[in-house]
This record gives C-alpha cells, sequence and structure tokens, in this order.
C-alpha cells in the first residue's frame, strides 16, 4: 500500500488548477453555438421557434445517450476484463456527465413537447428509453456510493455496467413494441440529412460543443477521482 | 479457488447440477423450517392484491384489464422481499467463506441460488395466481396452461438478474433499499413482455397476438441467464 501511494503521490496524480482552459474553451463553444442558433439561423416554417429546442435536445441527446453510455458499457465490460483501475475512473466519470446530459434531453424534451404535441410527456419508445437508461445510470451511482472499498466498487459497479450494456437493446425493444410518435431521426438516417444548409450547420457546430462540454467535464471528474484516490491511499498507508 | 485445485480434487463437470440442487436444496429447507420469507412474501402479496381491488372504479375498467398489471406489479416485489434473504442468508456466521472454499464452482453456487429463488418465486405465484383470479372474478379458460408457461419464463429471467443483484447488494450498506433500484430497470423487458402475455389470454384473443411479447421473453431469458452466470464470479471478493 505505501509503494502504491508513493507511486501516486510522485507520478501520476494531476496538478490542481483552479483555472481549466478546455472548460472554459467548451463553455464558449456552447454559448456561441446558442447565440448562432437563437439569432442567426432561420426559424423553421413549419414547427417556428419551438424548434430551436432541436439544437440543444439532439446534441445532448447524442452526448448523454450515444457517447457518455457507450463510454459507461465499454469501460465497466474492460474493467472486468483488464482490472485497471483508471478505467473504472472512466466509468464512473461518463456515468455522472451522462447523467447531466441525459437530464438535459428530459427537460428539454417536455418543454418541446408542450408547444408541439400540446402536453408534456408521451409514453413513446425513444422516450420511455432514455427515461429507463437515465434511471438506470442513477441506480449505477448509487450503487457506487454504497461500497465502501474501492476495489468492490470498481467490481460490483463494472459488473452492473456490463449488464447494463445488454439490458438497453431490451429495454428499447420492449418499449418499440409499443407505437411511436417522437419524430424520426432528421440527421442520424441512412440517406441525407433533410434540413436546410443553415440549420445542419448551426446543428453540427452545437453538437461539437456539446462533445467538447462533455469531455472537459468529463476530464474534470477523473482527474477528481484520481486525487480522490490518491488521498485514500495516502490515507491508507 | 476450487478451479486450481489439484486432480485428485478436481472438480467434475457432472457435479455442476448435482451441486446446484444440493445448493437450492440446503436454502429451500432452511426456508422450509422457518418460512419467515415465504410467509412474508405471500401474506405481501395477497394483501396487495386486496388493496389494489379498492383503487379502481370495476364499472370503468374491466378487470381483465387492470388484472394482468397488478399481477405482475405483485409478482416483482414479492419476489423482491425473496431475492433479498437470499445472499443475507449466508452472511450470519459468514456461512458464504465456507460456500466458497468448498469445491463447489462459483457458476453452480449461482445456479444454485437461482434455482431456490426460482422456486420461492413459483411458490408465492402459486398462492397468489388463484387469489388475483378469485377476487378479481378473472376467467383464466383453456389457455391456463399457457399462462403458468409464461409465468415460469419471467421467473425465471426474474430469478437469475435478482440473484446476481442480490450478491451484489449483498457487498454494500444498503442492501435492501438498493436492490429494488437496481433491478426494477432490469425487470422492464420482463415483466411489461409478460404482462402484456397475459393481458392476451386472459382477454381471450388468439395466442398468436401474445408471440412478439413471448419471443422477447424468450430471448431475454436467454441472454440474461447466461450473462449472470458469467459475471457472478465477478461479485465474489477473491
Amino acid at each position: 500500500m505505501a509503494t502504491s501511494a508513493a507511486t501516486i503521490s510522485r507520478g501520476t496524480v494531476p496538478d490542481v488548477k483552479a483555472f481549466d482552459s478546455f472548460l472554459a474553451i467548451s463553455l464558449i463553444a456552447v454559448l456561441a453555438s446558442c447565440v448562432r442558433a437563437i439569432w442567426f439561423t432561420p426559424v423553421d416554417a413549419m414547427l417556428g421557434a419551438a424548434q430551436k429546442n432541436f439544437y440543444v435536445h439532439v446534441p445532448a441527446a447524442i452526448v448523454g445517450l450515444y457517447v457518455a453510455c457507450g463510454l459507461l458499457a465499454i469501460s465497466s465490460i474492460l474493467y472486468l476484463w483488464l482490472k485497471d483501475e483508471r478505467l473504472d475512473r472512466l466509468a464512473e466519470a461518463s456515468a455522472e456527465v451522462g447523467l447531466l446530459f441525459m437530464g438535459i434531453v428530459l427537460v428539454t424534451g417536455p418543454i418541446w413537447a408542450r408547444t408541439s404535441w400540446g402536453t408534456w410527456w408521451v409514453w413513446e419508445a425513444r422516450i420511455t428509453s432514455t427515461l429507463f437508461l437515465w434511471l438506470l445510470v442513477l441506480g449505477y451511482l448509487v450503487l457506487r456510493g454504497a461500497v465502501e472499498s474501492p476495489e468492490s466498487r470498481a467490481r460490483l459497479s463494472a459488473v452492473m455496467g456490463a449488464l447494463a450494456a445488454l439490458l438497453v437493446p431490451f429495454i428499447h425493444l420492449t418499449v418499440k413494441l409499443f407505437r411511436g410518435m417522437h419524430p424520426q431521426p432528421v440527421v442520424l438516417k441512412p440517406e441525407k440529412p433533410s434540413m436546410p444548409p443553415e440549420m445542419l450547420a448551426t446543428f453540427l457546430m452545437a453538437t461539437v460543443a456539446f462533445l467538447l462540454l462533455f469531455f472537459a467535464l468529463l476530464r474534470m471528474r477523473m482527474r477528481w477521482a484520481t486525487l480522490r484516490d490518491a488521498r485514500a491511499a495516502l490515507e491508507g498507508a | 479457488m476450487n478451479t486450481t485445485a489439484p486432480a485428485t480434487a478436481s472438480h467434475r463437470p457432472p457435479a455442476f447440477f448435482a451441486d446446484a440442487i444440493r445448493l437450492a436444496r440446503k436454502d429451500l429447507l432452511i426456508e422450509f423450517r422457518t418460512r419467515s420469507a415465504f410467509l412474508a412474501a405471500t401474506v405481501f402479496a395477497v394483501l396487495a392484491v386486496v388493496i389494489f381491488r379498492f383503487t379502481w372504479d370495476p364499472t370503468a375498467i374491466p378487470a381483465f384489464d387492470l388484472a394482468p398489471g397488478v399481477l405482475w406489479v405483485i409478482f416483482t416485489f414479492s419476489g423482491l422481499l425473496g431475492l433479498n434473504r437470499s445472499f443475507g442468508l449466508e452472511q450470519a456466521e459468514r456461512a458464504y467463506d465456507g460456500l466458497l472454499a468448498s469445491q463447489m464452482s462459483r457458476e453452480s453456487i449461482f445456479a444454485g441460488k437461482v434455482l431456490a429463488n426460482l422456486v420461492f418465486v413459483a411458490g408465492v405465484q402459486a398462492l397468489t395466481l388463484p387469489a388475483v383470479a378469485l377476487f378479481f372474478d378473472l376467467q383464466v379458460g383453456s389457455a391456463w396452461g399457457v399462462l403458468i408457461g409464461i409465468v415460469l419464463c419471467a421467473s425465471l429471467g426474474l430469478a437469475a438478474v435478482g440473484t446476481l443483484f442480490a450478491a451484489i447488494a449483498a457487498n454494500t450498506r444498503l442492501a435492501e433499499l438498493l436492490l429494488p433500484m437496481m433491478t426494477l430497470p432490469f425487470f422492464v423487458p420482463l415483466v411489461i413482455p409478460a404482462a402484456q402475455t397475459s393481458a392476451v389470454i386472459l382477454r381471450g384473443q388468439p395466442l398468436d397476438d401474445a408471440l412478439p411479447w413471448f419471443k422477447l421473453l424468450l430471448a431475454f431469458d436467454l441472454v440474461f441467464v447466461t450473462a449472470c452466470l458469467a459475471v457472478f464470479p465477478f461479485t465474489i471478493e477473491e
């Protein structure tokens, strides 16, 4: 224990910085894409101003549902195999940051639905899957909080993360057997995206900005976890 | 431990089921002699049936529309009562360490626990199903065999996933509280297809209507029984 604490304190502990320039850049990018979406992108002829929600909702969904949950699943499965504590920190960080982005999806969705569908909530396949995924990640984080030893915490939560990766297709299939009314994908679909170029540019900009923000937060969260583990190792030594 | 045991005390493949059945028998014997969890789960289930009966207006919603949901909510929660005990049982006097040090493979420990939980859940269901049929005045008709098959199919998945998470929860501070939080999302692809299939049977619709749901149920069983068996050894501290 003493040797591992020593190596951690000498080598791999990240510097503690008051100002994170990566985070600052990503926040500026998000702000810029919001400005562009509100003032410099044409208003949709059919959906009106409510369509602007699209530039937040869909990038957040791509980042929160695909990137964050994908990272969580992959790092959990790899942890069971390689037993590398960095993978555990990656899983922890992607779960927490992913929860935030999925939260954005679940908040912006109903706001848009109220104006376009006339109701806050619809039990539709994509929406229901997202809600269950959000609850699943929340359960994952509660499990992490309930285990004392870092090794057990990593191992047990990796088991849950790996099983959750198998569960998601099943949940999606289940809720899909109920009929859906969610708008079909307009960007990530086999044919060319059906959107005017200005809107597509704004959308892509917002997606890149959200990705930057995600990775900035992920990096910050992983640094924090590394420092926490290093402190625990020092205290244990 | 026993996986690296010398050849003289080697693990014999055919013993997998024998070991599992022996462990299940032990758990069920303890349960049979104390009857604490089984009684609690059954009383809970019947109480829940009675309470649900008063939460809706029978003139507005026909019983066969409501009963499948009620049935599966009750099955899920009463099952959780038994699952909580599954590994809690082994923690007294550190019996689990003894079990792990024994000749049994990790996989047969898991299979034994799943088997015991399956029998437990099926026992509770055997008493709850008639109670629901009685209080909700259901006509199951000729398809009762199919209904039992579906109940067993869903219970297998429920027992497998539930046992795995019970093993995880036993290592945490909040075992009883954490188990429902972790398992309920996993029960979604079980409970919804099971309730939908039951609804088809109770309404007297042709069984073909339930086929997509039934396939989903079977796929879940296949994938998750295998996956849980594979990851169970990771829940054990070496």
